[in-house]
């Protein structure tokens, strides 16, 4: 297989607050093949967004990228390297803020925000907004961006692209902003979009059309996406393949079919029963118990065994790698989880928490080692 | 009402396929110079602040005209009032003429200097017009000055944060921790005691107001959304600030500023009192107020003619500046 058009390796990003580090992306890797749909999932808080912030360089204090590569075809997006005294530094390979800036931001790379109500400058016509960005990045003059903005307007399905382009952003709806965004991204013609839970913000009936066109507009640009989200839905509906991130790290990667029919890591399945179908009634819906713990303060060994319904003692231990298990020839479907390790998870004690079912209390302080052993040893009584 | 479009919309439930008029869930328009132009023409006291104002700088227009333009053309100083009414620098009536309708010990007024003359015997109505033009043009320029300079020190203050934002705020903070009044003085006293200076002095004196008022608007307007889109897309800083950042910075720096011109009025009045400012015999309010001191109790009229000129100007602005507050403070929905 030839080279993936984004490659993430490692990546590790780090907010340094008075509370201490908050590893939010802690060495994550994925791939990013030309024109392909990858969807990177995961609960509030696991670092979706900041890792697709780390992508594009766009981090601020204080945060901090602190170790790993992103290549995007050919280029080093991000490079740390260890020097020799022990110190990690940019490499000289990485591409300056000038550079990021100049040739990858808007022009290779683009991203749809979360929030189309808040992503489009109230003072500013919308027309005048897409026009800036396409003569920034294509480098056309005036008159010829406004057409193209039009255009572009027109293809995200805005009725009257003419008359609207003259238009506040305030006198846009939801879902209409939303495709001025794509259209935005579009516009510039990247080959690679990130799409950071563009969809959450709009009510369902909206979130269909905007998917749909989507997945229009990627079968005609050949445009790769990046799609960030928490909702298993919508990575079913248009998700080549996916990734699964549970604080900080890459738990699961398969495509997507294997992903729902041959789910391998227990948080993924854990996901997939907490979502709501129409064919189940709210109380057989089985939500993933406990919170997600602070990212300052990571459980040990595997970061998930706190509200694991599978952990056993051994999972407080090991530190799953991560690694392919698909079968030989197989699509590949990577996966931290020490089941899939000859570390002694099958000899290994059932841990009791919460998700094990041998927890009596209420929400229970989740900062790992402490609810632990506090379930352990009173057998289900727990000092709450 | 003219933001509002179409009442029938809030019932309508949302079309994609239709073009939507404007959002049912948003509120109308509260952005753009047509909705504070049109707020501001509902509030009475907005318009009498306006009116003040407008009356004030067509004044100072004619004034300049007649000072300043004229001049250059080698036509005579105030060759239009000589031709209408009077030059404000011609001695030639009795001093300390009170106004038409009054007498006093120097004599009765006359209709020919209907608010009377000053120790010079000056007239008084011509002096006060003539100095509309100082004051207005101290009031805006000072402000401008201060405006500029403030608006480009907190926004990249604000927009970058860290060490750059300590340096350039604590010399802003500097320039706030020393007595105004003193620093313009100084300022004066190492580089000119002339108008010019007054302006400048002024307006760096009032430099933190403005630095600092829009920082404060920067540090939240740099964590919205559309500006880290704008970043996403690669545009420079530079545009960031320019184009996203300031715009959405601006309406408090507006009022801000309107309310600062009136102040910049009564500064330098103040400075043109203590006789740094306008140097005789051009005329200005201050020095009118620093000439009448010795007459304040034979001659009252000859304090409260420019005193008056100082109030309704500054008052004018004030009311202005609070019409702005209320018609750009998306919290008030009148």
């Amino acid at each position: 297989m030839s080279e993936p058009l984004l490659k993430v390796e490692n990546l590790k990003t780090q907010f340094f607050t008075e509370e201490g580090t908050v590893r939010a992306v802690d060495g994550v890797n994925f791939e990013v093949n030309e024109g392909e749909l990858v969807g990177l999932v995961g609960e509030s808080g696991a670092g979706k967004s900041v890792a697709a912030q780390s992508i594009m360089r766009l981090v601020e204090e204080p945060g901090r990228i602190v170790d790993g590569t992103v290549t995007f075809d050919g280029k080093k997006l991000v490079d740390i390297v260890e020097t020799p005294d022990g110190r990690m530094e940019e490499s000289d390979e990485m591409l300056s803020n000038r550079e990021m800036r100049e040739q990858v931001r808007g022009r290779e790379i683009a991203i749809v925000f979360q929030d189309p109500m808040e992503s489009l400058n109230p003072v500013f016509k919308v027309g005048a907004q897409l026009r800036e960005f396409i003569e920034l990045n294509r480098g056309v003059s005036e008159s010829e961006a406004k057409t193209i903005a039009v255009d572009m307007l027109r293809e995200v399905g805005i009725p009257e692209p003419e008359a609207r382009y003259d238009d506040y952003p305030h006198e846009f709806s939801g879902g209409m902003r939303q495709r001025v965004l794509i259209a935005m991204a579009l516009a510039c013609e990247p080959r690679l979009i990130i799409a950071d839970e563009p969809t959450t913000a709009l009510d369902v009936t909206v979130e269909g059309q905007i998917l749909d066109l989507v997945s229009d507009l990627q079968d005609r640009y050949d445009t790769a996406f990046l799609w960030v989200t928490h909702d298993m839905g919508v990575v079913a509906e248009i998700c080549d393949r996916v990734n699964v991130m549970y604080l900080g790290e890459v738990v699961e990667e398969a495509e997507v079919d294997d992903l729902f029919h041959d789910t391998k890591h227990p948080y993924t399945e854990a996901l997939l029963r907490s979502m709501p179908r129409p064919d189940r009634s709210v109380g057989s819906l089985d939500p993933i118990k406990g919170v997600m713990p602070e990212a300052i303060n990571p459980p040990s060994g595997c970061r998930f065994h706190t509200r694991c319904p599978e952990a056993r003692e051994a999972c407080k231990e090991f530190h799953p790698e991560y690694h392919d298990v698909s079968d030989a020839g197989g699509a590949p479907h990577s996966v931290s989880c020490i089941k899939y390790e000859s570390v002694g998870y099958e000899h290994s004690d059932p841990l009791e928490t919460e998700a094990t079912g041998a927890f009596a209390g209420g929400l229970a302080d989740m900062r790992g080692d402490d609810s632990q052993e506090a379930a352990g040893v009173s057998g289900g009584e727990v000092d709450e | 009402m003219a933001t509002t479009t179409g009442s029938d919309t809030d019932s309508r439930t949302e079309n994609e396929s239709q073009p939507v008029e404007s959002d049912p869930e948003q509120p109308a328009a509260n952005v753009g110079w047509r909705y504070t132009v049109s707020q501001v023409r509902r509030d009475p006291t907005a318009l009498a602040g306006l009116g003040i104002i407008t009356i004030a700088m067509v004044v100072a227009a004619v004034a300049f005209l007649d000072q300043v333009v004229l001049p250059v053309f080698g036509i005579e100083q105030y060759a239009i009032a000589q031709a209408v009414w009077m030059s404000p620098n011609a001695e030639v009536a009795p001093q300390l003429l009170p106004p038409a309708w009054t007498t006093n010990v120097f004599g009765e007024g006359t209709w020919v200097h209907p608010l009377g003359t000053d120790d010079r015997g000056r007239d008084i109505l011509a002096r006060v017009f003539y100095g509309t033009r100082i004051a207005m043009s101290v009031g805006v320029i000072a402000t401008t000055i201060a405006l500029v300079f403030g608006m480009l020190v907190g926004s990249v203050a604000g927009y970058y944060g860290g060490r750059i934002d300590d340096v350039l705020m604590r010399a802003v903070e500097t320039l706030y921790a020393i007595p105004f009044l003193v620093l313009v003085i100084v300022f004066m006293v190492a580089f000119g005691r002339n108008l010019t200076f007054a302006m400048i002095g002024v307006g760096i004196a009032n430099i933190p107001t403005f630095a600092r008022l829009i920082r404060s608007r920067v540090l939240s307007v740099r964590e919205e959304d559309y500006i880290e889109a704008a970043r996403a897309a690669g545009v420079r800083d530079r545009n960031i600030i320019f184009r996203h950042v300031i715009p959405n910075s601006f309406a408090p720096v507006l009022v801000q500023a309107t309310l600062q011109i009136g102040v910049a009025i009564l500064i330098v009045a103040g400075l043109s009192f203590l006789g740094f400012g306008a140097q005789p015999p051009t005329p200005s309010w201050g020095q009118m107020l620093s000439q009448s001191r010795d007459y304040m109790l034979p001659d009252p009229w000859f304090s409260i003619w420019p005193g008056l000129a100082i109030l309704i100007t500054v008052v004018g602005f004030n009311l202005l500046g609070d019409g702005l507050r209320d018609a750009l403070d998306p919290r008030i929905n009148n």
